[in-house]
């Protein structure tokens, strides 16, 4: 009891006078903290809109989907459980969508827009908001009407009351559609939507063969009905008929899986903040017992234990550490009303912000765990102060004490809580250990990277540089040099930035190789065979080279090694032979094959053998799977497939796997056949161009969509911008996190340097008295600074290569190269930073007199 | 009171041994007012540090009020202290983050007494009434020395130690000190072992031992006990 009034009353008015020397821990804990409950308090927020909203999201109560042109069966299996779920006439809405060309006629231009034609009062759910307002309720029955994207109109210079032209068919552009329910903005990346009643649809003629749409149908329940048992004793005959079925709160299971996985990740880059910074309360709490040694003697003489004292700055450091958390979570809760702008493009709902009280207490209760495990290590020193510094200064020769049990258990703890930490937030193990393992790795890497520049400046020292410059290396080893501590920090940020850079640069560059002269950068699809000549002579016409038309026959999987599809689909989890995981998406995709006897460039085969040309006579085919899918459907080669082709079965044995670069801009295939055996199949064509102009692309696709008005046709350009502009709002998400981590290694940066601050101005104002004059001590710390943001952004970049080199390969199996120009441009401002940080930070030198600084001794 | 027995201390200095303190031994009574006198470099801070248990000797021991310091652990002779030993410094190492009444509290309340009342009270009998809540930064050099005798006699100690008490003082004010500090001692009958190079407060000590390259030289009280 005594202790504790002793150690409360100490810390009160310790940290009443000394609180403003601790800033710099409240401060490097505030950034991280706030990261991570801006995350979690918006995930949260999303978490309750998707609940709130989830039937709005869906549009219905329950949801069926085909990608194939509905059967009889299909129309009776909808109808079925609509009446078994209490679903009346007005209860059920039909959407077909599809890719098509829009062609406005007044100016001429052309755009692939995606197709939704409805039918019924979809959605059944939430309200649309269109301009001029209330327009939604008038599509389906005002006539020749369509609602179209605002995109639309900017795209196409189109405005309101314009023609637009679908096919065979034309409709007068009545308004945008400004917000639909359940919608994600980057959707519009991949070309504008054209909303159009149903009745229409076939006046288009845009659905013929090989056209690929997807069918949808929109349920809606009485309250009374069970929706989940409904769609449970349904599941299998669904599933048998290759449909899909999804209810509200499937839906909604979904969404906040894949956000919470968002959240998550993002949530990792927050940690990093928050570990970076627990980097820098142990530099602050170091920075902060050097000015508090004297103190501390004259306590330890007084009769204060080891014990107390060590409490007493233990319950310090935890408050500041609270303080910090506490700033941190106000900032958070901030910092979370910008989120919707940050992540805006990936969400499908207007997400309500309010503050999360469980991201306030995960925040506070992580900041202070974080900071008071971090500041554990150092505080452990408090212990080793003899009272005889009261006497003396110590002038004893300090010997390396080897490291203690105590000093063991808290090394222990920061590691154990780290990867902790890391599991919480990844939410499993086995990521939670790796993501532990890499910032490990890293930091081993930085670290090592710090003790060989030490070892290696004091080994092969420059002895013929000039004094200054020998002065400021010699620096980096001198007793409690910050070395390690500044590279750790500054070498950190650096790397997450650079490796992000990396990664941005790769993807985008990929996309502008494929650009390149000479290659195609215009496909048309869905060319009917009675079409091909007219499109060839209509290209050459124009004197643009066309490639040949390559065959896309459409079918569906019969039977894989004697097994149905249905028989398949029908498990409640799917597997092949050997207990490997069936996808079920695969199983009931359309796919769209080609037939050919070469390999083209974009793909290579990795496991069994091409066929021989010519030689496939049948009755079993050898066909060529794309290793992803044939992993899905859980195949290998000499497995044996059998294909529904327009009704027609095809068997086939798996011959080979190929690997394909889906980043190039060539028609690519899941499944390819031999030729010899689709021939008579029906089938539609794809065709490569090249226009050199975007005035020559827009001509030609308008030429094309007049005469041929089935035909769509994307460009390069249309693909390049949705591409960049989903990659830059992926990194504008993950920059704005990773410039926590860069906020927080600055801080840890100044709290690294500030440790020795004493200790250099001391030096300094020695060296002045010796005569030094300002400008000699300047340049020996910026040689000492140099020298650290050199090597800090030397490894940093090395790093971020590697690990950028993994991410492109691996992951994103593009190319990998080096963008000099930011990758210097990133250095400099490392090395900068670090300068500036230093010079600031030891302003003191140069505004303090030698008097001044040696009378305070 | 106090006794030495082969008291000897060494250093590793620039990774050689260096002694400081070489063999001694004595004895001092209860009420003694000691003064230890001696050079720079003689070794007296040292020894003073070793009487008091702030550090342990290489060799021989510290025997404190009936109490063997080398028995106690670092802790232990902490507690120790907090209970018998008072102290007061050359630089009065007062804490700039407590004011002058929080400084004279700190030993009484590690013992768990109620600290105010007698905190202002001493702050009074060293004269610094109605500058209870100054912190040292605001106080002169003589007054922090008051403040820093008012914290030593707190506890009412049974011995207090000094390192050069007016060491940084002018001589005016170390007079002063040095009145109210043996006034203090007569009050409390307190045993009181100081380390000065002061002649006119080596003075009024009733013993002084001299030492001379880490030996005692000369001891006015029990004469030489080692050469």
């Amino acid at each position: 009891m005594t202790t504790l009034k002793f150690i409360l009353n100490m810390a009160w008015r310790e940290g009443r006078a000394g609180g403003r020397r601790l800033l710099l821990l409240t401060t490097a804990i505030s950034a991280g903290v706030a990261a991570l409950v801006a995350i979690e308090s918006f995930s949260e927020n999303l978490r309750t809109g998707i609940a709130e909203q989830s039937r709005a999201l869906l549009g219905a109560d329950a949801r069926i989907a085909s990608r194939i042109t509905p059967t009889q069966a299909t129309t009776e299996t909808v109808d079925s459980i609509a009446r078994q779920g209490g679903a009346g006439t007005g209860d059920v809405a039909s959407v077909t969508g599809f890719a098509g060309m829009a062609y406005l006629k007044r100016s001429g231009a052309t755009r692939m827009v995606r197709v939704t034609a409805i039918a019924g009062e979809y959605p059944l759910y939430g309200t649309v908001r269109t301009t001029p307002a209330d327009r939604w309720k008038g599509l389906t029955s005002d006539g020749r009407i369509a609602l179209v994207d605002p995109s639309f109109l900017t795209g196409l210079q189109a405005s309101i009351g314009d023609t637009l032209s679908l096919g065979e068919a034309s409709f007068v552009v009545a308004g945008t559609v400004d917000n639909f329910p359940g919608d994600v903005g980057i959707e519009s990346a991949f070309g504008p939507r054209v909303f159009i009643p149903s009745r229409y649809l076939a006046e288009t003629s845009l659905l013929s063969f090989g056209a690929r749409a997807e069918y949808e149908w929109y349920l809606r329940f009485p309250d009374s009905t069970r929706v989940e048992a409904l769609a449970k004793a349904w599941r299998t005959k669904v599933n048998q008929r290759q449909l899909s079925l999804r209810t509200a709160s499937d839906n909604e299971e979904n969404l906040r899986s894949s956000l919470d996985q968002l959240g998550r990740y993002l949530s990792l880059i927050a940690l990093i903040a928050l570990l970076l910074g627990g980097i820098g309360v142990g530099s602050a709490v170091q920075v902060f017992l050097g000015q508090k040694r004297e103190a501390i003697a004259v306590l330890r003489c007084l009769g204060a234990t080891s014990l107390q004292l060590f409490a007493v700055y233990l319950l310090q450091a935890m408050i500041m550490g609270l303080i910090g958390s506490a700033v941190g979570v106000g900032l958070g809760l901030l910092l979370q009303l910008v989120l919707p702008h940050v992540f805006g493009e990936f969400l499908p709902l207007t997400v309500q912000i309010r503050p999360s009280p469980r991201a306030v207490f995960t925040g506070l209760l992580i900041g202070l765990w974080v900071s008071t495990i971090f500041a554990l290590l150092p505080l452990l020193r408090v212990r080793s102060v003899p009272p005889l510094e009261v006497l003396r200064r110590p002038y004893e020769t300090t010997r390396r004490e080897r490291a203690e049990l105590w000093t063991w258990v808290a090394r222990i703890t920061l590691v154990v809580s780290t990867v902790l930490l890391s599991i919480y937030q990844v939410g499993e193990i086995r990521k939670g250990l790796f993501f532990a393992g890499a910032i490990g790795f890293a930091l081993l890497v930085l670290w090592l990277a710090a003790l060989a520049l030490i070892r290696g400046v004091r080994r092969w020292f420059p002895r013929r540089l000039p004094y200054v410059w020998r002065q400021g290396l010699a620096n980096l080893y001198r007793p409690e040099n910050q070395t390690v501590a500044v590279v750790l920090a500054l070498g950190f940020g650096a790397f997450l930035l650079g490796a992000l850079a990396l990664v941005q640069h790769n993807l985008l560059r990929q996309l502008n190789l494929d650009a390149g002269p000479g290659k195609p950068n215009l496909v048309f699809f869905d060319i009917q065979p009675d079409q091909r000549e007219g499109l060839a002579d209509l290209l050459k016409q124009q004197g643009h080279p066309a490639s040949a038309p390559v065959p896309i026959v459409p079918m569906r999987i019969r039977s894989i090694n004697g097994r149905p599809v249905g028989q398949i689909l029908a498990d409640s989890a799917p597997k092949n032979r050997e207990g490997e995981p069936i996808e079920r998406w695969a199983l009931r995709r359309e796919f769209r094959s080609t037939y050919r006897d070469s390999i083209v460039h974009s793909e290579k085969v990795v496991v069994g053998l091409w066929w021989n040309p010519g030689s496939q006579k049948g009755p079993v085919f050898p066909i060529s799977l794309e290793t992803g899918v044939a992993s899905d459907l859980g195949v290998t080669v000499r497995d044996t497939i059998v294909w529904d082709v327009q009704g027609v079965s095809i068997t086939t044995r798996i011959a080979n796997l190929r690997e394909v670069n889906w980043a190039r801009f060539e028609p690519n295939f899941f499944v390819v056949f031999p030729t010899g055996a689709l021939e008579a199949a029906p089938q539609s064509y794809v065709v490569l161009t090249r226009a050199s102009t975007s005035l020559e692309l827009g001509e030609i696709q308008r030429q094309v969509v007049q005469r041929f008005s089935n035909i769509t046709s994307i460009d390069l350009t249309t693909i390049q911008s949705a591409v960049e502009r989903i990659v830059s709002s992926v990194v504008l998400a993950v920059r704005f996190m990773a410039l926590f981590s860069l906020a927080t290694g600055t801080i840890v940066l100044i709290g690294a340097l500030a440790t020795s601050r004493f200790q250099r101005v001391r030096e300094a104002v020695l060296l002045k008295t010796l005569g030094a004059v300002r400008r000699q001590v300047l340049r020996i710390m910026l040689a000492e600074y140099a020298a650290l943001g050199v090597l800090s952004a030397f490894v940093a970049m090395a790093l971020a290569s590697a690990a950028g080199w993994a991410l492109t390969k691996y992951v994103f199996e593009v190319p990998f190269s080096v963008p000099w120009g930011g990758y210097l441009a990133l250095g400099v401002g490392m090395i900068a930073l670090t300068l500036v940080t230093g010079i600031w930070n030891s302003v003191e030198v140069f505004r303090r007199t030698p008097l001044e600084v040696l009378r305070g001794e | 009171m106090i006794r030495a027995e082969s008291l000897t201390k060494s250093f590793l200095s620039g990774g050689r041994p260096l002694v400081v303190v070489k063999n001694i031994s004595f004895q001092i009574e209860p009420k003694a007012f000691v003064a230890i006198v001696g050079p720079s470099g003689s070794g007296k801070t040292t020894l003073l540090g070793l009487l008091a248990g702030l550090d342990r000797p290489t060799e021989g021991r510290v025997v404190l009020d009936g109490q063997d310091l080398n028995t106690l652990d670092e802790d232990g002779r902490a507690r120790f202290r907090s209970e018998r030993v008072g102290f007061v410094f050359q630089s009065f190492h007062l804490i700039p983050t407590l004011t002058a009444q929080e400084n004279v509290q700190v030993p009484l309340e590690l013992r768990g007494e109620d600290a105010e009342q007698r905190a202002a009270e001493l702050l009074q009998r060293v004269g610094l009434g109605g500058r209870e809540h100054h912190y040292p930064s605001q106080l002169s050099g003589g007054e922090q020395q008051r403040v820093a005798l008012a914290r030593a006699f707190s506890i009412r100690p049974r011995i207090l130690f000094a390192d050069e008490p007016t060491g940084n003082l002018d001589a005016a004010t170390g007079t002063r000190v040095i009145s109210i500090m043996t006034e203090l001692n007569e009050e409390s009958g307190t045993t009181m072992v100081l380390v000065t190079h002061d002649a006119d407060l080596a003075a009024k000590a009733h013993r002084v031992i001299r030492l001379a390259d880490g030996a005692v030289v000369a001891d006015s009280g029990n004469g030489v006990q080692q050469a």
